[in-house]
């Protein structure tokens, strides 16, 4: 491992800034004259505001202004905008328990908070909906088709097979709880232009929400966001507090900093949807799938429709002749959700793959058998090749890695003590995406490579993957590679999301390396160089301090319409259950990622161990809890809201095939960030069934489900 | 902001007069849970009176008496070489507390002042007879999945949250208290309250007294010992079930036995009825069984918290176990 002291080309370039603190995050920056905002929330789930008392908050001392729909200052944009987003300080109308409805702001954050408590909010309650669990069984309310019905071969099919497995799989509301808390400064000048300090997955994305929010030109919104603390999904949105500060600013004419609580966190900025799914699963004698049937129900908000891909791993993941998804959200008085790390796929595999599970145990079949039984060499859905997928070749690492041999068919076969141990495996899988971006090369006759893109880099080594990228293809170390990112005047990319920063941009860098070689080769013919003369003496004999190549890359090999694309991972995991108490503890893990090349083994390999502690804490600790008779959460802290701590985390084994896919981008480099997570879950609830015997069908698996289970 | 005045003093007599005259005065040590509900709006004092610098850090045996002084760090009180000899139970149950950061920070005073966890205490929105007295229990019919099974009134379903004082319940503890008309002693045990119809009263503390000490007899309960906190993760979590155990064993037979349980009252909960039973008893997996099953008696569940009916006895059977296995 690289440290301080011993340099490894491979390390995270920015790791020391990050642990010495000199790395700056958005809520760090002090601009002259910074005010302070604070938001006032409702305390009702559904309704109308009927009176803001404002009165003794902007009067106390260093309050310079509470905003709120009474008052709110023009938003231009507001009214070209459609009905869906929710509009802050537009309306008397409450949509949700803790929806953001004034914001005060005073000359520090300790006086706004008070003057924030003074608010007094008066309200005519509504009748309000927020049990999704009910609401998937009541009939009357409403639920909308969030994809359209999907039905290959015969509809329902699995209930003819021999063996049938039929059950239901629930998971709660997921917080994404990134340490950092949400926020932003925003200091809107009086010509017109705003300069904002953002949390946010997409700089441009940023950028352009708010330049559209305030009709003004993108150029006039420079967005800064070096560094991210944590996003998982979150910050892929400019939130309506983000909006709500930018506002405070253009009306008091003072960079506004807004950073919210952590119980705001659990209202303002989305979440992982609560799930219902139901797995219809059919199988011949000898273990040959015949029938998947997947119908899923996510919950969604009333004044926004929210969808993810929670069925579509079911369509090609297994060779079946006759597979059918329904998918359905419900709209219910809560903020709206948004993708969270894994989004939809996650959800998906925690259902398929304890269906598979389950089947297998049926069938009295190693459930990795089974799985291999029925692995399609083509997928399926398209009936086209994969680009490239390893997944038997993962199943013999991993199994191998884990000690599979050790495991039995039978559950409670291994005991130590007091605790039962239990075996458990499931894929992952998920789109390998690729963009368009744009990046700038700048090769300096110093020697130097400076390369300057406008994508964000949320943790997994952007910065890193890149200049390993670049380094590669120019010869050149990578401590004389700066890449820049987190800057909305830079050469434009698209948001960090969906595992596709390092194949969209990284294929840019590809392509502004290939485009600068090609010109320092150039320039060397022109002195009469030879041909693979070096850059620096290039550019010295032709007296440049320095050359420069912006390039847009293309999307996508021409070729790549011809394959689906995916990344996929197999997690094994060992847990012991205690007996007498229910206590789950995962004892040992091993991830392995089938995502093509690994361009940065050292920030991939943190990829996927983050993605294994998200995966405990999908499987075992993490539910967000609302008291559906007040619509409020219960548990919005971080003492209560349980995220693993190192305590209940081992050793996590990861595992590349690191072998390139042909079609994807030059590096051969399939994304990671959500497979890391995807299939965690499922692999936990596995291995507790194995263990004792008991299928948990519902997420979190606490001590209490598996005692009473 | 709202203010409040910081006072400090090194002189215990000088903070009980500056909290016993004034209503709205109250102590501040490690503040690891009184800032919070400060920030939260829970509570709202006008003054603070730090007693951070009071003389009351010591540890100490005099007369095969421990005496902890009630500013002793959860941290410190948990590395003490007697405490280790001499009151491993203690040790163990204070190690399982909070965090490392919070036990660095809380005293042995403040640890027994600790607020309950319960969200409806926490927001100030909810219905909470602890918090605002007549405004109803959120929990009944609400989350009660880490709430009371024992002791319960229609009021007030809260847990107390500590670890550290199942152990000095287990542990014959006594509390000794310092007030403006001088000190007084009262056992560990009746310390805390159950709620009962005055919920918003957590212990027998009266307004202006002071805890300014422990003070626990040397037992021969140091070797067959254990504390077992099932929780929804390993550490930084409250417990769902805490069991403190500690058996004294001769010739197989139990000739002393101690047994509290956290996470399932208002107030550390002692087992009074099961070690009546254990006591002369053999070591058995068939008497702990009997013994666990005598403990809840009178044990009732409100919903989601019925699977503490189960997990409780399991855990009673499970420290036991353990505790006689060590040698």
């Amino acid at each position: 491992m690289g440290n301080l002291f011993f340099k490894d080309e491979n390390d995270r370039v920015d790791g020391v800034d990050k642990v010495t603190g000199k790395a700056k995050y958005f809520a760090e920056y002090q601009l002259p004259g910074l005010t302070y905002g604070v938001l006032v929330t409702s305390t009702i789930t559904k309704g109308k505001i009927t009176a803001i008392d404002s009165k003794a908050a902007s009067g106390a001392p260093g309050v310079l202004g509470v905003l709120s729909h009474l008052n709110k200052p023009s938003v231009a944009g507001y009214e070209a905008e459609g009905g869906a987003k929710l509009k802050i300080f537009y309306t008397d109308q409450v949509l949700f328990n803790g929806q953001p409805i004034a914001l005060v702001v005073a000359d520090t954050f300790e006086r706004a908070t008070f003057a924030a408590s003074l608010v007094k909010v008066t309200y005519e309650k509504g009748a309000f909906n927020t049990d999704f669990e009910k609401s998937i069984k009541d009939a009357s309310v409403k639920k909308l088709q969030g994809a359209a019905p999907y039905v290959r071969g015969v509809e329902n099919a699995y209930k003819t097979a021999e063996v049938q497995v039929e059950q239901t799989y629930v998971m709660p509301v997921e917080t994404h709880n990134p340490m950092e808390l949400h926020g932003i400064i925003a200091d809107w000048r009086p010509n017109d232009q705003v300069t904002v300090y953002a949390k946010t997955q997409g700089v441009k994305a940023t950028q352009n929400t708010i330049a559209g929010a305030f009709k003004i030109p993108a150029e006039s919104v420079q967005v800064n966001s070096e560094f991210v603390g944590g996003g998982f999904g979150m910050a892929l949105r400019t939130w309506p507090l983000e909006i709500a500060t930018v506002m405070a600013s253009k009306h008091l004419k003072k960079p506004v900093k807004l950073v919210i609580t952590r119980d705001q966190m659990f209202t303002m900025v989305g979440n992982r949807p609560a799930a219902h799914q139901k797995i219809g699963l059919g199988a011949t004698k000898d273990g040959k799938i015949t029938g998947i049937t997947h119908t899923a129900f996510g919950q969604s908000s009333t004044y926004e429709n929210f969808t993810e891909g929670v069925v579509n791993m079911s369509k090609f993941m297994y060779s079946s002749e006759n597979v059918n998804t329904n998918y359905y959200i419900v709209p219910l008085d809560m903020s709206v959700p948004i993708w969270m790390r894994g989004p939809g796929e996650a959800t998906g595999a925690f259902a398929l793959e304890s269906a598979i599970d389950e089947m297998a145990h049926a069938l009295d079949m190693d459930p990795l058998d089974f799985r291999i039984k029925n692995d399609p060499e083509k997928d399926p859905a398209q009936n086209r090749p994969f680009s490239s997928k390893y997944i038997k070749e993962a199943y013999k690492l991993g199994s191998a890695k884990i000690g599979w041999d050790k495991r039995k068919n039978k559950p409670r076969s291994i005991v130590e003590g007091s605790w039962n141990v239990g075996y458990g495996v499931s894929i992952g899988v998920f789109n390998a995406g690729r963009g368009r971006a744009s990046v700038k090369g700048i090769l300096k006759a110093d020697g130097t490579l400076v390369l300057q893109s406008a994508t964000s880099d949320i943790g997994p080594g952007t910065g890193t993957g890149m200049g390993l990228i670049a380094s590669k293809l120019m010869n050149i170390p990578t401590d004389k590679i700066t890449f820049e990112l987190g800057d909305s005047s830079l050469p434009p990319a698209p948001s960090q999301g969906g595992s596709a920063t390092l194949s969209t941009v990284g294929s840019a860098v590809n392509d502004v390396c290939v485009a600068l070689k090609a010109t320092i080769a150039e320039l060397a013919a022109n002195s009469n160089m030879d041909a693979t003369s070096n850059f620096v003496d290039v550019l010295k004999k032709n007296n440049l301090p320095m050359i420069e190549k912006t390039i847009q890359s293309s999307q996508n090999n021409p070729d790549a319409k011809n394959y689906s694309m995916y990344s996929f991972s197999i997690h094994f995991v060992q847990v012991k259950v205690h007996q007498l108490t229910g206590v789950v503890k995962v004892s040992k893990i091993v991830s392995v990622g089938d995502s093509g090349k690994i361009v940065s083994p050292k920030t991939a390999r943190s990829q996927m161990v983050g993605g294994a502690v998200g995966g405990i804490g999908m499987a075992l600790t993490e539910e967000a809890i609302l008291d559906n008779r007040y619509g409020r959460y219960v548990n919005n802290n971080f003492a209560d809201y349980h995220v693993p701590v190192h305590a209940d985390v081992p050793e996590v084994d990861v595992i590349f095939i690191d072998k390139p896919d042909p079609i994807v981008n030059p590096m051969g480099a399939k994304g990671m960030g959500e497979i890391a997570i995807i299939g965690f879950a499922g692999a936990v609830a596995n291995a507790v069934f194995n263990a004792t015997g008991k299928r948990i069908r519902s997420l979190p698996i606490t001590p209490d489900k598996v005692l009473m289970g | 902001m709202i203010n409040f005045q910081y006072l400090r003093t090194t002189v215990v007599k000088t903070a009980l007069g500056l909290v016993s005259k004034d209503p709205k005065a109250t102590f501040i040590a490690g503040g690891t849970n009184l800032v919070d509900l400060m920030k939260r709006g829970v509570t709202a004092p006008e003054k603070l009176i730090d007693i951070n610098h009071l003389p009351l850090k010591q540890i100490e045996l005099k007369n095969n008496i421990l005496h902890i002084g009630a500013l002793v760090s959860n941290s410190a009180l948990a590395e003490n070489a007697i405490v280790a000899a001499k009151f491993p139970l203690l040790m163990l149950a204070l190690q399982s507390g909070a965090s490392a950061q919070l036990r660095n920070v809380a005293t042995v005073g403040g640890n027994m002042m600790q607020r309950t966890r319960c969200g409806y205490f926490y927001d100030t929105t909810m219905p909470c007879n602890k918090r605002e007295p007549g405004t109803g229990c959120g929990a009944i019919g609400g989350y009660n999945r880490m709430h009371a099974i024992f002791g319960t009134s229609a009021s007030c379903i809260a847990v107390h949250p500590s670890d550290m004082c199942v152990g000095l319940a287990a542990l014959d503890a006594q509390v000794v208290i310092a007030g403006t008309k001088g000190e007084r002693k009262i056992n560990f045990v009746d310390f805390h309250r159950l709620a009962g119809t005055t919920p918003e009263k957590d212990n027998n503390l009266q307004k202006g007294e002071l805890i300014v000490r422990l003070e626990i007899p040397v037992n021969n309960l140091n070797k067959h010992i254990h504390y077992l906190k099932v929780r929804d993760r390993s550490s930084y979590a409250f417990a769902l079930v805490s069991v403190a155990a500690a058996l004294e064993i001769k010739d197989g037979s139990i000739t002393n036995v101690r047994l509290a349980m956290g996470g399932v009252a208002h107030k550390p909960w002692r087992l009074t009825t099961a070690e009546a039973f254990l006591k002369g008893k053999t070591a058995t997996p068939a008497n702990f069984e009997e013994a666990a099953k005598l403990a809840m008696k009178d044990a009732k569940g409100f919903g989601e918290n019925d699977f503490k009916l189960k997990l409780a006895p399991n855990s009673i059977i499970e420290a036991l176990t353990i505790a006689k296995s060590k040698a």
